[in-house]
Parts: structure tokens; sequence; C-alpha cells
């Protein structure tokens, strides 16, 4: 019950916001930060409940439309607390940041904020494919006006493509999802979307592959990884900060996260026999990525594309197939959630005063603040990867 | 009292704690109170532990606090380990450190940024001694990077300047590559050896690799990787010099005293690996010799008086690496010592001098300030005599017993104990051109200005002015650490004659420079009028020409690649893919240009080719 709390307060909280323009044009920002602060305070509960059972703190399974076998069936283990606790940390972080910034239309965007924010939370705790598919979209079209509407001067191509990418993408994910529950139609003579159900459907190699490659592809463009980057640092770019530090500390991490809950446990042999690849891929992105970083003027390009590195290692982790590098993947999704939504802020804050994101044009007007802030949040970024002893998955 | 050891990285982490979460708000007494009276406490703390320590008769304690990550069988912790090693070096940090950081409370009195440096230097010296206290390789890697960040941000501390910044980025770069090779290391022995708890992982090797197998190669050539970088040694050297850019009591501190020799303690502290690849540890021994040669002839063509010291440290960094290359552990440990003391003591002085003459560098632009700077003089005098080991000073015990040791060894020795020998005779040529032009001769400029040292400078000079000159007669307690593979010069046969070269050539040195600086009996003048020299002289200058060299190598071909594919050639084809669906939608719409006979040959034409086709196939 707990998590449908959780992802309604962000659901109304957003209409709430919406309808609140029209009393004053301040509200809606009041109304997101109770929201997200209400939402995180429930999460805390959750943090030292017990874990009887196979792992799953809390779980809810309710029929949705039991014709195709969908419900509506969320759990959360521990990697979806420590998820979910990071989508509200920011998500207060992100509404502090929009808090002055945005003055324009200011409910419909924090309406697009907490739904965003709804749609993660949904993803992170969907174990109905089909419900974990609707949350998908849930997160990606509020964002997608986010940035269309309340960004920089090529916002309408960067929304765009950003668009594009995730729903092509997606589309892949959502034809996986339904030979998927078709084979299990076949196995079993019913439809089921349901995770624990779909965990048991045995396929040939060759179809396994196939279906699992649907997901792979969705789940490494939002993460994202070589070759399906380049929409990143566009959607940065143009984003307004708000709307960078949520896609970089969250959005990106669905991705790693479908691969983790989803892409391996559902595919056990295809990952393995694709591990190799997905490792390359990972390691291309790694310095693929950081070389054109080091070549880009504009500050949040080039935080764009670190992002797309660090999250290469995400991924070289989770195929690197051992304890270790599994929670190692972990720890730096984290680590990179706050260092990057704090490097966006930084950068924002930037271009909030100097109204450029050219560094070339930086020079030395950076004082003395600037400056020992960045440096001692890059100090605070290299903390954060060393700090440790995280019992991440009981 | 052992169990306090915690303490004394948690003095100066709190210090710097506090000076950089007040950002410069406190009054600049509060902030040098802070700053300095951290790591006095944390001397004071690291000296009654190392008297228990030494007292109880014990060879290693561990003291554990937390354990700091737990998956699966890899379980580093928050542990620190004390042996004679570690006792030394913490001696060393804290006790260096304090009297650097009481020196730069009066020189940087009159900067802005006051508290920001101080941070810094806290931060520094927690990061050092959790490098060298670390139980851990893990630990240490920790440390390892807090100094290297530490380095990077003092360097840069007059940022306003674009070149402060450039030298900053080379040597956080330039270390970098040394740090990723150690990185690489630490996998390979975790993978290999199933630990990274250093005296574990040690003992692991030992029973399961043979002497000269190739992992202990790989691993051992890895952790040199790391040590060369660090400690500025052939070929990741160039960094340090530049590194000057930063305030000198930073150099003094990181980039003479402690910082860079985080290389040689690594070496020492794995000693045990570096046996298993007799090869590798031939390898540190050659490197240490050509580093120090090489350096030895930059540092005399420089006239900036803070890169002579540079290539002073290169150079005496380069004994170690000689000592330890040819297995005389504690040797090079103990020149580790007695270099932080002179160089420390050499680095102030340089301060003193800088500042008191308006930031001069040049020495060639001062001369005869011997009686304008009394203080700075005696420094200078006692720092090179040690630095040039004149005998008895502490420079003279601890180089003495690297070379001893170079010349024992089998084989190669008596060419490495010539090359350190040559290596001597530079060194008292340089540090004595340096002090002849300095203090002695006409007077160049500067007239007016009086030494600038209060209490807070001169208490720490005539301290390290002590050290430097009775610092060899210490004993370091190291013996227990070094117990196997330890070549002990007092048990061999010298034969006097090496002995009295060993003394004479420094000597030689200072006379060189005597009869070249000083009585101007011969004229650097006329030397340089030969083309030779003079091209020689430009190649020494500039460092062997090794920038140059690595910026045609590496700096040129990285930017290149990195600016042809600024644009992300992966976009390109997704561009490639929108240009050609929107070709195809302006075709297609071309179609519909709403003529009748347009439409009507399109049907015509559409219906003869489908007849054609019918009709072929």
């Amino acid at each position: 019950m707990i998590l449908v709390v959780l992802i309604s307060i962000l659901f109304l909280g957003g209409v709430l916001a919406w309808l609140s323009e029209g009393l004053d044009s301040r509200f809606p920002r009041v109304v997101a930060l109770a929201a997200v602060v209400i939402d995180l305070l429930v999460m805390i509960a959750l943090v030292g409940a017990d874990t009887e059972g196979a792992g799953w703190i809390v779980q809810l399974n309710a029929q949705w439309i039991p014709r195709f076998g969908i419900s509506f069936h969320l759990a959360a283990d521990g990697l979806s607390v420590l998820m979910m606790l990071l989508t509200a940390f920011l998500g207060i972080i992100a509404v502090g940041s929009a808090w002055d910034e945005i003055t324009e239309r200011t409910g419909f965007f924090y309406f697009n904020l907490l739904w965003t924010l709804a749609g993660v939370i949904g993803v992170f705790t969907a174990l109905d494919l089909f419900l974990f598919f609707f949350f998908w979209e849930v997160m990606l079209i509020p964002m997608y006006f986010i940035i269309a509407i309340w960004g920089h001067e090529n916002k309408n191509y960067a929304a765009m493509k950003f668009f594009i990418f995730t729903q092509v993408t997606g589309m892949l994910m959502l034809i996986s999802i339904l030979v998927l529950a078709y084979f299990h139609y076949v196995q079993f003579g019913w439809f089921s979307f349901d995770y624990f159900d779909l965990l048991k459907v045995n396929t040939s190699s060759a179809i396994e592959m196939w279906i699992m490659l649907g997901f792979f592809v969705a789940f490494s463009t939002k993460l994202p990884s070589f070759p399906f980057h380049s929409w990143l640092p566009d959607a940065h770019s143009q984003a307004p900060t708000a709307g960078s530090v949520l896609l970089a500390g969250v959005l990106l991490k669905t991705g790693a996260y479908g691969l983790i809950r989803f892409a391996v446990p559902l595919f056990p042999e295809a990952s393995m026999q694709f591990a190799p690849f997905a490792m390359t891929l990972a390691v291309i992105s790694i310095l693929y990525c950081a070389k054109v970083a080091f070549a880009q003027t504009d500050i949040k390009r080039l935080i764009a594309y670190t992002s797309v590195s660090h999250m290469g290692f995400v991924m070289l982790g989770i195929y690197a197939w051992n304890e270790q590098a599994l929670q190692g993947a972990v720890m730096t999704m984290l680590a990179h959630g706050l260092s990057a939504a704090a490097l966006f802020m930084l950068a924002g804050g930037l271009q909030h005063r100097i109204h450029t994101r050219d560094m070339e044009s930086y020079g030395r007007i950076l004082g003395e603040s600037a400056a020992t802030i960045l440096r001692r949040l890059i100090f605070l970024d290299r903390c954060i990867r060393y700090a440790g002893s995280w019992e991440l998955r009981r | 009292m052992e169990d306090l050891i915690w303490l004394l990285p948690t003095f100066p982490l709190l210090g710097f704690l506090s000076l950089a979460l007040t950002s410069g708000n406190l009054p600049k007494k509060v902030v040098g109170a802070i700053g300095a009276g951290s790591i006095g406490l944390s001397f004071l703390t690291a000296a009654m532990i190392a008297y228990q320590f030494l007292s109880s008769g014990e060879t290693h304690l561990v003291v554990e606090m937390w354990v700091w990550m737990a998956v699966g069988n890899f379980t580093p912790g928050f542990s620190f380990y004390l042996d004679g090693l570690a006792v030394v070096m913490m001696l060393i940090i804290t006790g260096v450190g304090f009297l650097i950081h009481l020196y730069s409370a009066g020189f940087m009195l009159d900067d802005p940024s006051y508290s920001r440096f101080f941070s810094y230097m806290n931060l520094f010296v927690a990061s050092m001694l959790v490098l060298v206290l670390a139980d851990n390789l893990l630990l240490l890697y920790l440390g390892w990077e807090g100094v290297g960040l530490c380095s990077y941000l003092l360097i840069g501390f007059w940022y306003e300047k674009p070149e402060n910044g450039y030298a900053a980025r080379k040597a956080f770069i330039t270390t970098r590559v040394g740090d990723t090779s150690m990185a690489i290391g630490l996998f390979l022995l975790f993978a290999e050896l199933g630990t990274l708890d250093i005296q574990e992982m040690l003992h692991a090797a030992e029973t399961q690799w043979a002497v000269g197998s190739g992992l202990a190669v790989a691993a051992s050539l890895l952790l040199l990787g790391g040590a060369v970088g660090k400690s500025a040694q052939l070929p990741l050297q160039t960094w340090l010099p530049d590194a000057m850019a930063g305030p000198t009591p930073i150099s003094a501190l990181i980039h003479a005293a402690t910082m860079v020799t985080a290389g040689v303690y690594l070496i020492a502290r794995t000693h045990v690996l570096f046996e298993l690849a007799p090869n590798v540890q031939l390898l540190v021994a050659w490197i240490g010799l050509i580093t120090l040669l090489m350096a030895g002839f930059t540092a005399m063509t420089q006239h900036d008086i803070k890169r002579i010291l540079a290539y002073s440290t290169i150079s005496q960094i380069g004994y170690m690496f000689l000592g330890l290359g040819v297995g005389a552990w504690s040797a090079s440990v103990f020149h580790l010592m007695t270099h932080a003391f002179f160089k420390a003591l050499l680095f102030l002085a340089a301060g003193t001098v800088i500042h008191s003459l308006h930031h001069e560098h040049n020495i060639f632009k001062m001369g005869g300030k011997r009686k304008q700077l009394p203080i700075a003089f005696a420094s200078f005098m006692i720092g090179s005599l040690a630095l040039a080991a004149f005998p008895f000073t502490s420079g003279y015990f601890s180089k003495d017993e690297i070379l001893i040791a170079a010349l024992e060894l089998e084989g190669p020795g008596m060419i490495l104990w010539l090359g350190g020998v040559l290596g001597a005779f530079l060194t008292g040529i340089y540090s004595f051109r340096l002090v002849f032009v300095v203090f002695f001769g006409e007077s160049k400029g500067h007239h007016e200005e009086k030494e600038v040292a209060g209490f807070s400078m001169a208490t720490p000079l005539i301290i390290l002015m002590v050290l430097a000159l009775f610092g060899g007669w210490i004993q370091i307690p190291v013996d227990a650490v070094f117990s196997h593979g330890e070549v002990h010069a007092e048990e061999h046969h010298i034969s006097g004659l090496m002995h009295a070269i060993m003394i004479a050539v420094p000597l030689l040195g200072i006379g060189v420079s005597y009869l070249f600086f000083m009585s101007k009996i011969f004229s650097v003048e006329k030397l340089m009028a030969n083309p030779l020299a003079t091209r020689l002289h430009g190649f020494w200058f500039s460092g062997w020409g090794m920038d140059a060299l690595y910026n045609f190598l590496f700096v040129r071909p990285f930017v290149f690649l990195a600016r042809i594919n600024k644009n992300d050639l992966i976009d390109a084809v997704y561009a490639l893919l929108v240009n050609i669906s929107r070709f195809v939608h302006v075709m297609m719409a071309r179609t519909q240009n709403g003529q009748l006979r347009w439409y009507a040959l399109s049907v015509g034409g559409g219906v003869i080719i489908l007849i054609t086709l019918g009709v072929v196939l």
C-alpha cells in the first residue's frame, strides 16, 4: 500500500500544483516541495523495514486487466529503496534549483516535474512488465515538455531527439514484452505479464537472445551507452537546470535499473552470451565519450559526455557477472546520481549568472567563491565514490 | 596509547573541515592557530605513540577501526598498520609538516586566501598520514589520491594566472598516468592473491610466486609505474619543475619533503614483491641513476631559484630509487628522512629570499645577499652542505650508505656506484652555484629590502638547520621491517680509497663551483662561447627536451584526436538518418503538385512499368 501512496502523492501533487497556479504563480513550487518532502519521509519508513521472504520489503499485487493477465504489481527490495531515496532526494534538489529559475507557466512545470518523478518511482517498483512499460512512458512525456517548453536556445530539436530516441527503443521493449508474454501463453496456456511468472518462461536460445536485445536496446539508450548516447548531450545542454538534474541523477539510472532487474534475470543465458559484447560497448562508451568530453567547450555538454562515460562503468559492472562488480555498479549509480546532479546545478548557476555555457569565455571572471565551490564539489564527488560499506542487496 | 592512532589524521581533517566550512570568515589569527595547531597536535600524538611503540619492543601492530565495505570476500578496512617504517614516516610528516605550517602562518599572512591555503594544507597532511599508516592497499590508494588532489589544488593555488592552472593540470595528469598503472597493479594483486591487506598480500606472494615469475614482474612493474609518477622519476618526472608555481611552503612540504617521496615509501612498503622480481628491482636502480644524473645536469643550468631546488629534489629521489634498487631499503628511507630535513630547509629559505626580494626568482638578479638576508644565508649554507653530502652533515651519512650498498651489488654495482658518485659531483656544483651566486659576489638590485622573517618563520628554519646538520646521527628503527634481503653495509669491507673518493668528490664539485662562480678563474661566458656548449646548455636547460618530446608524442595527437571528433561522429550517423528521411519527404511531397497531367503521366508510367515487369518476368 505504501508504494501506491508514494506514487499517488506525486501524481496528485502534480495536479494540485497545476491547479494552484490559478491562485498565485508562486504556489506550485511550494506544493511541489511539500509533495516531494512528504514522499521522502514516507520512504524513510521503508529503510528500516525487515526483509522477510525473498528480500522484498513490501509488495502489492492487485488485478488490473485480468483478461490479459496484467496486474498492478508493485514491490520494493533494497535496490528499489535505494533508488527511490535517490529519486526523492534529487527531486527536492530539482525543485530547489527551479525555485527562482522557472518563472513562466510554473503550474505546468511543477506538474511535469512531479509526474516525471512519479513515473520514475513507478519504474523502480513495478513488477508487472506491462505496468513497467506504462511508467516508462509516464516519465518520458513530462520530461519532453520540460525540455521543449522551458529549455534553452535549441530546445525543440533537443526535446524531439530525446523523445524519438526513447520512444523508438521503448517500442522495441514493448515488442519484447509482448513476445515474452506470448511465449508464456504458449508454455502455460494463460497470459501473464508478471515478473515472477515470466521468469519461468523457457524459450529457445535464439528467441531468448532477440527478446533480450529488445530490452537491452531500450535500457542502453536510457543509460545511455555507445552508440545510443547522442541524444543526451543535446537534451542536457538544452534542458533547464531542474531537468538536467533529474535526467542525469535519476532518469539515466532507470536504464541501469532495468538491466539489473529485467534484462539479466529474465534472460540469464542470453545475457551471459551477450556479456562480452555489452562489456565491449561499455568500454567503448567509457573511452570514446571521455575523449569527446575532453573536446567540448560547452560546460553542460562536457558534463553530459562524462555522464555517458560513467554510466559505461555501470554497464561494465553489471555484465562483469560477479558480486563485487554488481555492487560497484549500484554504488556508481548513487555516486554519479549525486555528483552529476551537483555538477549540473553548478553549470546551471554559471549559465544563469554569466549567460553563457561556453567555458572559453568564462576565463577568469570566476570569482573566488565559484571556483572554490567547484573544487569542493569535485572533491565531494570523489568522497562519495570512495565512501562505502553499504549493504545493497540483502 | 596506540589505540589513539586514529587521532593522527583526524586532527588535520577537523582542521580542514572547520576551515573549509567557514570559507574564509575566520580572523587570520584563528585560521593560523587552527591550521598549524592541528598539525602540532598530530605531531605530539605521533611522538607519544612512537615512544610507546618503540619502547614496547614490538615489531608491528594493527589498529582496526571499521570495515570500509564488505562485498563477498572483499573486505578492506579502515585499519592502520604501525611498524618502524610507518613510525619514521608519520614523524617526518607531522614533524616537518608542523614546522612548514608554522612557517606558512607568517609567510602567507598577506594572502587574501589565507584560510583556503591552510584548509588544503591540512587536508594534505591528513591524506598523507592515511597513505603511510594504511594497512591495506585500497586505503593507501585513498591517501595516494588525496595527496594528489591536494597537490593539484595547491599548485594551482594562485589560479588567477592561467599558467599556474596549467602547471596544476600538468602535475595532476602526469601523476594520473602513474596512478592508473598502480590501480591496475592493485586489481592484479587482488585478482591473483585475493587480498589487499599489505602484510597478508606480501606473505601470499612470497609463498605462491616463484622468484622472477611473470606475475611478480607484472605486479611490481605496475606498482613501480605509480611510484615513478608520484616521485617524479623518469619517465614521468616532467611535472615537478612546473609544480613550483605553487606557494613556496607547498613546494617544501608536498614537492620536497613528503608527497614526492610516497613512491619511495610504496616500494619500501612492498619490497617483498620487488625481491620476487629481481629484474624489476634492478630497473628501479637504473631509473634512479639515470634520473639523478639527468636532473643533476639540468639543475646546473637553471636560473630560477625554485626550479634549481626542484631538479635537485628529482635528483635526490633518484638516489633513493637507486638505494631501493640495490636492496638498501633502510638506507633509502634514511635518505628520505634526511632529504626531508635539508630540502624543506632549502625551500623555506628560498621562500624567505623570494619573499624578501619581492617575488624575485632569478638568482642572477640577486647576488651579495649574505648580509641582507642572514637567516636565509645560514639556512642555505647548511642546507647546501647537507645536500652536497659534506662530511658529517645529515646528507653525508644517508648518501654514503646508498652508494656503499650500490658498490656491494654484484654485476652492475660498479657502474651504479660510479654514476652515483658523478651525481654527487654535480650536486656539489649546482648547490653551491646557487649559494655563491645568490649570497656572494657583488649585489645586484634589491639593495633596500630587509629580510622578512618573523618569529614564526625563523623558528622552523633554525630547527631545520639543526636537523639538517645533525639528523644523520638519528637511528631509524626500520631493521625489523626489512629484516630479510637487506644489504647490510657495515658487514662489508669497502676499501679506504673508495671512502676517500666518496668524501672527496662532492668537495671537488664545490671547488669547481667556487672556481666558476666565486673566484671567476673560470668563466661561464667563455665556456658558452663554444657553440657545442651552448647547445648542450640549451638541451639541459629544457630538461633534456622531455617536455617537447611529450608534447609531440602525446599531447598534440591527443588534442588533435579530440578536436576532429568534437561534434561526435556517432551523432552524424543519426543526422544522416534524419536527412535521408527529410529528403525522401521532400521528394514525395513534390509528387503532390496538384497538376492533373503529372498525375496522369505517373499513372500511365506506372502501368507501363508494371506491364513490362509482368512480360519480362
